[in-house]
């Protein structure tokens, strides 16, 4: 488990980021969200030991985190870079040997990779001669050639296609099932949503919400419901402590003052005739993150 | 250099730990990190086809000036003159000049007229005469001749000078332009890999994986072997070239001097490469590479010029060889005119050592500020505090 514990750090002036504290878990898929210059790289590079905070702490199953332990971390960085020049596969194997790999392991790791992530005939070709597609693949095999014992993704999805993330999905859910720590950020929230199971929430460098996903969405949920009925749902607006929002046929979205009054609804729908459908609306990710942040 | 896979039992967090089992790898030395960062510039330099083009042009011309040299030295055409009778004897014992037999003088006299011939050696006509020969030019004394056939008294140099001034404005040329060459193509190339990793963002995933001091000390590790490289090279090719010419003599004058330079060379080198990565690492854009190394290249430069307008005075030559920039080209020097003392050079190369590790320091300490700041140029105060 990684914890990151009242971390600050300033540029001049700014504060970057106040007192962040959150905690990444043995193979949870933790998502971190925020908006443009919320912290989130700077947090990120802070992990990596990349930027030094100002103060506080970052440690790895209660032990500060040493140099050597930050070298068996795996990186992508926001600004993706790579050698253009240089070969995909000589590449991967240059940077799995400067983790410390003998360069027979490195090369095995490197050829599974390629393979996985759909790069095996590229592997011979100059970065530069891939397609931004397949730099970004590259780049996420640049993070893996090395067994990572703990994942730190910057933005891994953004410029890859749908079939291309569905492989990095898999290939993260993977590692995450191994029991590696993930923590990637995305600007992408339904992906985000489909794929954590922790949440952290940044803006303007402190930390708004931050929990299991499910938790949050159920925190962040208002205490209104739907209800798809056979019959018309009209005689709901009647209920004592129930006010409509929208009303179609047997199809009703209601709030309700009290869990009582939402039970009396229920209760009712069953008594005049099948009921196809009856919950509590959970807020989407991105409604959440717009509240938090706002 | 073997680095160990393990399988820890327990993982980092501890036996039950979820992350136990998986492979985890020890991280490389300093010393291991390093030379894989400079194994991969060497790499990097070697496939490179304009550094292997301008190479092959630099030793061309190192090795055709030493063959041009040879063959003009070896085979100089001597001044013809004619001789009669016994006098040829006189002129072959000289063995300054290629003899033509003539018959008689007036057959000589014919040949100076005709100017196939410089001066004409016959016996002496007048029986008082203090030599047996005499002397027939054209239109003036031919003091050459004259000179050569002439008895010279011996004369004792109190102060001679060890070596010909010609000799020492070329040897002075060859170290500045040697030590200028690679010190500007290395420079540049150290300068522009910098830029390469920080423009191209490579550095981040580099700075995460090993230290930043072993990613500077790689580079100049790497491009200091390179440049070393290829000064041994044209030292090895030139030396070979002028046994092979036969000019033995000179390549006895050079040599001790060519051995310090390259002593000097190499920590000199390692000084002005340093340099370069930390002034380039303020940058990110290529295009910025050339002003902000500006001030390291006259730094280059000014040795250069100071050795060949001032080659010959002693005072220029002295300084610039203890102030650790122009070292590596005036204490060679010296050594070849023989003016320094046994002590100097190793003095001269202490105040190099201490300066080369000062600017490392420093050099670092720029570096690891600046990798990160992208867009506009690093202020070097800033680097040099944050």
């Amino acid at each position: 488990m990684l914890e990151i514990s009242n971390v600050n750090k300033h540029y001049g002036s700014r504060q970057v980021l106040t007192d962040v504290s959150f905690t990444v878990g043995n193979g949870r898929m933790t998502g971190f969200v925020g908006a443009n210059g919320a912290g989130k790289t700077t947090t990120m590079r802070i992990v990596l030991g990349v930027l030094q905070p100002d103060s506080g702490t970052v440690r790895l199953d209660g032990e500060t985190l040493t140099t050597g332990d930050r070298r068996r971390f795996g990186y992508m960085p926001e600004e993706r870079g790579l050698y253009p020049k240089m070969k995909v596969a000589e590449q991967l194997v240059y940077l799995a040997r400067l983790h410390g790999l003998s360069t027979q392991a490195a090369k095995a790791n490197t050829d599974t990779l390629l393979e996985r992530l759909g790069l095996g005939e590229r592997a011979g070709d100059l970065v530069e001669a891939l397609s931004l597609g397949n730099q970004q693949r590259a780049q996420i095999a640049a993070a893996l050639v090395h067994d990572p014992e703990f994942l730190v993704l910057d933005e891994p999805f953004s410029g890859l296609d749908p079939m291309a993330v569905e492989v990095v999905v898999n290939v993260l859910k993977d590692y995450a099932a191994s029991g590696v720590p993930v923590l990637f950020s995305s600007h992408q929230l339904d992906i985000v949503e489909r794929l954590c199971d922790d949440l952290v929430i940044i803006a303007e460098g402190e930390i708004r919400a931050n929990g299991p996903r499910e938790q949050l969405r159920e925190q962040y949920s208002e205490p209104r419901f739907e209800i798809q009925t056979a019959h018309d749902a009209g005689w709901i607006r009647e209920v004592p402590g129930i006010s409509v929002v929208d009303f179609d046929g047997g199809f009703a979205v209601f709030e309700a003052e009290t869990d009582a009054a939402s039970q009396t609804v229920l209760q009712q729908a069953i008594a005049r005739g099948p009921v196809q459908s009856f919950s509590q609306q959970r807020p989407s990710l991105s409604t959440i993150f717009k509240e938090v942040v706002q | 250099m073997s680095t160990a896979t393990t399988i820890r039992p327990g993982g980092h967090g501890g036996p039950g730990s979820p992350r136990a089992g998986r492979p985890t790898h020890t991280a490389p030395t300093f010393a291991q990190s390093t030379w894989l960062v400079a194994t991969r510039e060497i790499l990097a330099r070697l496939r490179s086809k304009s550094f292997l083009i301008s190479t092959g042009i630099l030793l061309a011309i190192a090795v055709g000036s030493v063959i041009v040299g040879g063959i003009v030295g070896a085979n100089p055409s001597l001044p013809k003159v004619a001789v009669v009778g016994a006098a040829s004897q006189a002129v072959e014992d000289t063995k300054a000049f290629e003899s033509v037999p003539a018959d008689d003088i007036a057959a000589a006299e014919a040949l100076v007229r005709d100017g196939s011939v410089s001066a004409a050696v016959v016996p002496a006509s007048n029986a008082d005469s203090l030599l047996d020969v005499e002397v027939i030019a054209l239109d003036s004394v031919p003091t050459n001749v004259v000179g050569a056939l002439s008895v010279s008294p011996d004369v004792t140099l109190l102060d001679p000078a060890s070596q010909g001034g010609f000799l020492i404005y070329l040897v002075a040329i060859g170290f500045g332009l040697v030590f200028f060459m690679s010190a500007i193509t290395f420079g540049s190339t150290i300068a522009q890999s910098v830029v390469e990793e920080k423009q191209t963002r490579v550095v981040e995933i580099l700075m995460s994986t090993i230290s930043v001091r072993a990613l500077l000390a790689g580079k100049v590790v790497g491009n200091s072997i390179m440049a070393f490289g290829q000064i041994v090279l044209i030292g090895v090719l030139v030396s070979a070239g002028l046994a092979v010419t036969g000019q033995n003599v000179l390549l006895v004058d050079i040599g001790p001097s060519i051995i310090w330079f390259a002593v000097f060379f190499a920590f000199g080198f390692v000084l002005l490469a340093s340099l370069y990565a930390a002034t380039a690492s303020m940058v990110s854009r290529q295009e910025d590479v050339a002003s902000v190394t500006s001030p390291v290249m006259m730094l280059v430069m000014i040795p250069y010029f100071l050795v060949i307008f001032f080659n010959d005075n002693e005072t220029v030559l002295a300084i610039m060889s203890y102030v650790p920039f122009s070292a590596p080209v005036g204490m060679p020097m010296r050594v070849f005119l023989g003016s320094a003392e046994w002590w100097e050079p190793i003095l001269s190369l202490a105040i190099l050592l201490v300066t080369t590790a000062l600017v490392i320091a420093f050099g670092s300490r720029i570096y690891r500020n600046s990798l990160l700041r992208m867009g506009t140029r690093v202020p070097l105060r800033k680097a040099l505090r944050a």
